[in-house]
């Protein structure tokens, strides 16, 4: 059996990098964008946010510890188009492996490919910003695609509405596409989710808190999505955006969203607290932001390396939403927190705050 | 946290270099004092070891040269007053330093603040138990253990634990009756066996193949942390990490472990109040049985166990900052001033802060340096103590690139983890127990197809790592079977780590050849830049490393204007943190010349690969090939290579073979001086004294050399079995035993044998010469007789017992030499001196070991005007006599090494030197001596061990300076019959292998102060344990100052007499030279 077959990427601007497909022989198209963390790619090549890119891992050794059962996953699939490494491992090592990163990426026939200089394609990308591009396999000819053209929120989001754990309170989780470990990390404080679909209008669900989830893409193509948390909010239910959540929040409440040229994508984003003077390393997977915050909002954070905005927050109600993923996985569980403080703010839970993560500002 | 506003700190460093604290704190503590300086604050230094940069002129304000404890510490306090204190900058010896300070109220009393990690926090960290305790109440686990008087009792505790259980003897050194119990009845053969030489048993739960993981934490005083790096060994749980091969960032562990454990250090380090740098060393369970699977908190996806933290700066913490390009120390001084992480730019990208974790684009391996060939007798099995004596970093974007790397770089002898040679019957035994040579036993069963999962259990080194291995077997595999050398196979071997040497090796052709071949090809490694960001901001970045997984360079060549400085390698014995110095001191001085500086070394430890030390800097192999590769894309006007030691002054020839530039003395002159028949021949023809010498290929044509020259003779072969490569051989029979046993002869393996000229002073002749005329020059003399190395030699400036008509002697034989040799740079000759007449014994036509020495001693730069020199414009130094002395010691890591003979020997056997200034010679020798040994004053007391009649004699005014200074003394039995008849009142003890009490039990039992062991002459291998053999090791074993050698324990007693401890002076260096 063949391990690899010639493959090769080719940006947009016509820049081509060759290189050996590990994967399914099948050519894909995409946004091309680098991602920084070393550790965790199971997880993030299953984080929704990336569907329709082709990722570029910095981080040269990929695959080292296989790929673990689906209930570690972060949604029940590959996301991305496409996946570049430098140096893919043929053998990984884990207890918790159940199959090689090629294996993987050959049942679920998208293309895995060892590209040596992942270095240049990434300072190309940082230099010129996020570009479209495509994986040719075998000399498979393949169309450019833009995923941004598309509803890609409509083509992650569930189908159906799922209802998970036992507790008296009930979280409504708009799907947005979202990572699982932020279904885990609300069961894991006993109340119930309601993961429904990216266009529900939850207001008219039994619901006491509402999690705007991340998700991929533009955040002004999910409308319905701001237009039902418009709802939320005039409803005065207790919101908490995450990511794309975030950008959702700010654009439901009058606030304006914008492209970055690269976006942040990577698990060591420093963010700081304002007003408390307190820094948190944050993973990001994000090609828009908030530009403005909305009326009657304050900022929350801001990423201390380019000063862009990482969460707002309402001045009197418990409307908030973070940039970053406090669900981590992968990345720092420094902002798990989040969640504690949500749950106490929409009154769900009794004050925690204190043990898990600010100690210096008490509510 | 408060600022406030400080205006002289202290920082205390580490002293001289030892086994377990080398020159990582030469880095931290450079960096500190840059740090503090930035912010106008005066730095006090005290710190004896006078290679170190951070003792430079440029950096603090004072540097005491002094031994680093609470005496001399609270007498400098007394005298500067400053208002802060540093202690996590000079590793374990500042530690415990401050630690005395503090209990002793002298801080309090001086009213210091400890600027950093609260004192208390550091206290608990070094309190095992407390500690276990502590971390067990913030939800952190420790290794269960527990202790047992009886087999019932420990019975019991097995039951509680459960096995496998390591079972210790309680206070028995070098774990004498321990070993791992795995059920019942192992176990109460353990314990028996234990408590019949120990009233109790100590049982933990044995981690055995658990992976070992390290993180380095920084936390400011605002309570925010981040974990800068994290680094996995590659060998399990049970291999001290400083012995471990380690890689950056960790290869093995999953998101939920990287992260499950990054979140424990950050709730240590927390709970601690670390305001500073920290470091947690984890167990972790490869396997676990008992975890929860998906759902958080993802703790539950793990079995780990705390091992150790250290709350200061560390040797890994030196490694996670080159391995990153997070300047730790840095950053840890600036936190400590009440600085948030927030406020302090990254000094790599100048557009972030510090308030990061580094993001990785590439793997960094360390490998240990290890010496133990050159330490009698130790033993080479490798485990929880540190016996390594120096480290290398290899950067790469695959584990073969960045491992082959640095298995090149470690000595430059190995060419790749292929080369090894081991009988089929021994390989399964070098794989199962843990020594230097485990990696390359590890490459020859794969090559043999051993299975991995076989190697894994022999081992316990993770399966991916052992598979990498694996890839780079097939490759030499494939490659030696087809003999095809095409661009691909080429590109392959490249990539897969193979230098072109190796590369030629398998294939029948040379280096050059080889490159030759592969410049053809178009295969050329690739410049990449290390960023800390991978790749994420824009940084101009002056830290870079070559790579063939790459099509593109980070960087463009600097050209003309660039002159590359190659650095040392790897510390080991004979080249150590001097070299740096003299690196990184021509480095600087290349500005003035309006050139920039590169600067090729893969030494962690150093302060030349600090990020602001030169205008490039390529953490890279000192090999040929690399060089060429370097110098080549550079396109860079020259090349230093004699500053960094012998390493780089190899390549000499090579390098100018290829047509570099080497600035200074010419290559064919360099080798002039290194061949021997070459330059004996050059002494003949100048009319210059040498010791009789000749090459011999039979044994009879050496027995002839010795009946014309007679005995003692200095035997070197030219191809060593094992052990020592130089010995000195008093009879015929000592030689033919010697030649036949560690040596092999023959007419491709020569034995040099040279006449050994007994009872001669020994002196170094330290210069730089222009064009073959001296610019600058110093004498220094050997406290011993020549015999002893001159690394393990006690050295004086200026010479004591040399009159200046010696001297005069000495410099004309030098201007002669240099003018042969055209000598434009640093060079150094050794002379003999006996009977008015000096002898040549060598000469090294670069920077020596004693060249921060004689700078400092001086006051002249030595490595600058030798950089003058390269261009032309050094001019002579008019000499001033000195007003004061300076007196170097050499610091032995005999302790850390088992069953080592701490002797003094022709081969090299000291770690490291201190020195200290002194008004006279007395006062210098005092002050130094204690700068690497403790002694207890207070013991008045003293054990003479004298052999042989001649030491008794010479020795006899000596022991009556110390009774008569009141001092106890304790003789073995024939030193004490010597005594008696001299009226000197002695107690005898026995014999050391005769009955209790003896003179181990003197030792043991601390009662005195120092110890005199006087041997004949070199021992034989014949007596290993001879009593004098028994008398040093327990010397050494409990850190009592020992001396062998009779000129220097002659002239301590006389300082002793002198001066009383309260006698000497504290000054700083100004104080001395101005």
């Amino acid at each position: 059996m063949k391990i690899s077959v010639p493959a090769k990427l080719i940006l947009k601007d016509g820049t081509e990098y060759a290189g050996k497909n590990f994967g399914a022989d099948i050519s894909a198209a995409g946004e091309v964008v680098f991602a920084t963390g070393m550790t965790g790619y199971p997880e993030a090549l299953t984080d929704p946010s990336f569907r329709g890119q082709i990722l570029v891992f910095t981080y040269p050794l990929i695959g080292n510890y296989g790929v673990p059962k689906k209930e570690f996953w972060e949604s029940d699939r590959i996301q991305v188009s496409g996946l570049i490494v430098c140096d893919y491992s043929q053998s990984p090592s884990h207890h918790e492996s159940v199959m090689t990163l090629a294996e993987w990426f050959k049942k679920e026939k998208l293309p895995l490919v060892e590209i040596k200089d992942t270095r240049d394609i990434t300072e190309k990308l940082r230099k010129q910003g996020a570009m479209l591009g495509k994986i040719i396999s075998s000399g498979k000819s393949v169309k450019y695609d833009d995923p941004n053209k598309r509803n890609l929120v409509a083509e992650v989001s569930t189908k159906k509405i799922i209802t998970a754990g036992k507790g008296k309170k009930t979280v409504a989780l708009i799907d947005c596409g979202m990572k699982k470990n932020i279904e885990r990390s609300l069961l894991a404080r006993g109340v119930q989710v309601m993961t429904v679909p990216w266009d529900t209008d939850v207001t008219k669900l039994p619901v006491d808190a509402v999690v705007i989830s991340n998700g991929p893409g533009d955040p002004t193509k999910a409308k319905k999505t701001i237009d039902n948390v418009r709802k939320v909010l005039d409803g005065k239910i207790p919101a908490l955006g995450i990511c794309l959540g975030n950008q959702i929040l700010a654009l439901a409440a009058g606030g304006t969203t914008y492209k970055m040229k690269f976006g942040h994508r990577s698990q060591n984003q420093p963010v700081v607290e304002l007003g408390a003077d307190k820094c948190f390393l944050t993973t990001q997977n994000h090609g828009f932001a908030v530009k403005r915050a909305p009326k009657g909002f304050r900022e929350w954070f801001k990423n201390a390396n380019d000063g862009t905005n990482e969460g707002i927050m309402h001045d009197t109600l418990p409307f908030m939403s973070v940039q970053f993923h406090p669900e981590s996985t992968p990345g720092p569980t420094d902002t798990d927190w989040i969640f504690d403080y949500f749950l106490e703010r929409a009154g769900l839970r009794k004050r925690m705050r204190a043990q898990t993560g600010n100690e210096k500002k008490e509510i | 946290m408060k600022k406030k506003k400080y205006k002289k700190i202290l920082i205390l460093g580490s002293g001289a270099l030892k086994i377990g604290e080398a020159g990582e704190f030469d880095y931290s503590g450079s960096q500190a004092i840059k740090a503090l300086k930035e912010e106008k604050i005066k730095v006090i230094l005290i710190n004896p070891n006078i290679a170190t940069f951070q003792t430079s002129k440029k950096l603090a304000d004072e540097v005491y040269f002094l031994p680093i404890n609470p005496y001399f510490a609270e007498k400098v306090i007394k005298k500067e007053r400053p208002d802060g204190i540093m202690l996590s900058f000079g590793g374990q010896t500042a530690l415990n330093c401050g630690l005395a300070l503090q209990k002793k109220g002298i801080l309090k009393k001086y009213g210091l603040e400890v600027l950093g990690s609260p004192t208390t926090s550091i206290e608990l960290t070094e309190d095992r138990q407390k500690f276990a305790d502590h971390l067990k109440k913030i939800g952190i686990p420790v290794p269960p253990s527990g202790s047992a008087k009886n087999l019932k009792e420990a019975e019991k505790v097995a039951k509680k634990i459960g096995f496998p259980l390591m079972v210790r003897a309680a206070f028995a050194l070098g774990g004498q009756k321990s070993g791992v119990a795995h059920n019942d009845k192992e176990l109460k053969e353990i314990v028996e066996g234990a408590l019949a030489v120990s009233p109790q048993v100590l049982l933990e739960k044995y981690l055995h193949h658990y992976k070992e993981v390290e993180y380095e934490v920084v936390r400011d005083g605002f309570g925010n942390a981040v974990t800068v790096c994290n680094m996995e060994n590659m060998d399990p749980l049970g291999i001290h990490t400083g012995d471990s091969i380690v890689v950056a960032p960790s290869q093995t562990l999953n998101n939920a472990e990287y992260h499950g454990l990054r979140e424990a250090s950050i709730k240590i380090v927390k709970s601690l109040g670390i305001v500073g740098e920290c470091n947690v060393q984890y167990a972790l369970n490869p396997k676990p049985a008992n975890v929860k699977g998906g759902g958080l908190p993802s703790a539950n996806r793990l079995e780990y166990y705390v091992i150790e933290v250290n709350a200061r700066l560390s040797r890994s913490s030196a490694l996670a900052s080159k391995a990153t390009g997070y300047p730790l120390a840095y950053v840890a001084a600036k936190l400590a001033l009440g600085k948030s992480l927030l406020e302090i730019e990254n000094k790599i990208t100048k557009v972030t802060q510090s308030f990061f974790e580094p993001a990785l684009d590439y793997i960094v391996v360390k490998m240990p340096r290890w010496d133990l060939d050159k330490f009698k007798n130790a033993e080479e099995k490798i485990g929880s103590a540190m016996k390594s004596v120096g480290e290398v970093m290899a950067i790469g974007r695959t584990f073969e690139e960045a491992l082959q790397k640095a298995v090149r770089m470690r000595a430059g002898i190995r060419e790749s983890v292929t080369d090894n040679g081991f009988a089929p019957a021994e390989l399964n035994k070098f794989l199962a127990i843990p020594t230097p040579r485990r990696i390359f036993a590890v490459a020859a069963a794969l090559a043999r197809g051993m299975k991995i999962s076989e190697i894994y259990a022999l081992t316990g080194i993770d399966p991916w790592f052992l598979e990498k291995i694996a890839n780079i077997v097939k490759a030499e595999k494939e490659f030696v079977k087809s003999k095809k050398l095409d661009k691909e196979t080429m590109l392959r071997l490249k990539q897969a780590g193979f230098s072109d040497k190796k590369i030629g090796q398998l294939c029948g052709k040379t280096e050059f050849d080889m490159r030759t071949a592969r410049k053809k090809l178009g295969i050329l490694p690739h410049v990449f830049a290390i960023d800390t960001l991978a790749g994420e901001f824009p940084a101009i970045t002056n830290y870079l490393y070559l790579t063939y997984h790459g099509n593109h360079h980070d960087v463009s060549p600097l050209g003309r204007a660039a002159v590359a400085v190659l650095g040392s390698g790897p510390y080991h014995i004979g080249s150590s943190v001097e070299f740096d110095w003299s690196s990184v001191h021509a480095a600087l001085a290349l500005k003035n010349h309006g050139k920039k500086s590169i600067i090729v070394n893969c030494n962690p430890e150093t302060v030349s690969t600090d990020y602001d030390m030169s205008d490039r800097l390529y953490f890279e192999n000192l090999s040929f090939e690399t060089v060429s590769d370097i110098f080549e894309f550079e396109n860079a006007y020259g090349l230093v290579v004699s500053v960094g030691g012998q390493r780089p002054n190899n390549l000499a020839r090579k390098l100018s073979r290829e047509g570099f530039c080497l600035l200074g003395t010419s290559a064919e002159n360099i080798h002039r001086a290194e061949d021997r028949n070459q330059f004996s021949a050059l002494l003949d023809k100048l009319g210059i004294d040498q010791p009789a010498w000749q090459s011999f290929s039979n044994m009879k044509e050496a027995v002839k050399f010795t009946e014309r020259v007679g005995f003692p003779v200095l035997v070197r072969p030219s191809y060593v079995l094992s052990g020592a490569a130089m010995r000195v051989c008093y009879d015929k029979r000592e030689l033919e035993e010697y030649v036949n046993k560690a040596a092999v002869l023959s007419p491709e393996f020569p034995v040099t044998i040279s006449k050994y000229i007994e009872n001669a002073k020994e002196l170094e002749f330290d210069a730089v010469a222009q064009k073959g005329e001296l610019m600058v020059y110093g004498i220094s003399e050997h406290v011993e007789n020549a015999g002893v190395h001159s690394g393990d030699a006690t050295i004086v400036y200026p010479t004591q017992r040399v009159y200046a008509s010696t001297e005069f002697q000495l410099r004309e034989i030098a201007k002669k030499i240099s003018r042969e040799l055209d000598i434009t740079g640093p060079f150094n000759i050794q002379f003999l001196f006996k009977d008015n007449k000096p002898y040549v014994i060598e000469i090294n036509v670069r920077a020596s070991r004693t060249f921060p020495f004689i700078s400092k001693a001086m006051d002249v730069d030595f490595p600058k005007k030798a950089v003058d020199s390269f261009f032309g414009r050094a001019k002579p130094h008019n000499f001033i006599y000195p007003k004061s002395v300076l007196v170097k010691s050499p610091q032995f890591s005999f302790s850390r090494l088992l069953g080592a003979d701490p002797i003094l020997r022709v081969e090299m056997s000291s770690t490291g030197e201190a020195a200290a200034f002194g008004k006279d010679y007395d006062e210098a020798l005092l002050k130094s001596v204690m700068t690497t040994n403790f002694f207890d004053f207070r013991r008045e007391a003293v054990l003479l061990s004298l052999g042989g009649n001649l030491n008794k004699v010479k020795y006899v005014e000596s022991a009556r300076i110390l009774a008569n200074l009141g001092y106890k003394i304790y003789a073995t039995d024939t030193t004490a019959d010597f005594l008696k008849k001299e009226a000197i009142p002695c107690s005898v003890v026995r014999k050391a292998r005769e009955a209790s009490p003896n003179a181990l039990d003197v030792i043991n039992s601390q009662k005195v102060s120092f110890v005199v062991s006087l041997s004949k002459k070199e021992d034989g291998e014949r007596k290993i344990l001879s009593d004098g053999f028994r008398i040093r090791r327990a010397a050494v074993d409990n850190q009592i100052p020992l001396f062998t050698d009779l000129h220097l324990a002659r002239a301590f007693v006389k300082a002793l007499a002198r001066y009383r401890i309260e006698d000497l002076e504290i000054k700083s260096y100004k104080e001395y030279i101005n």
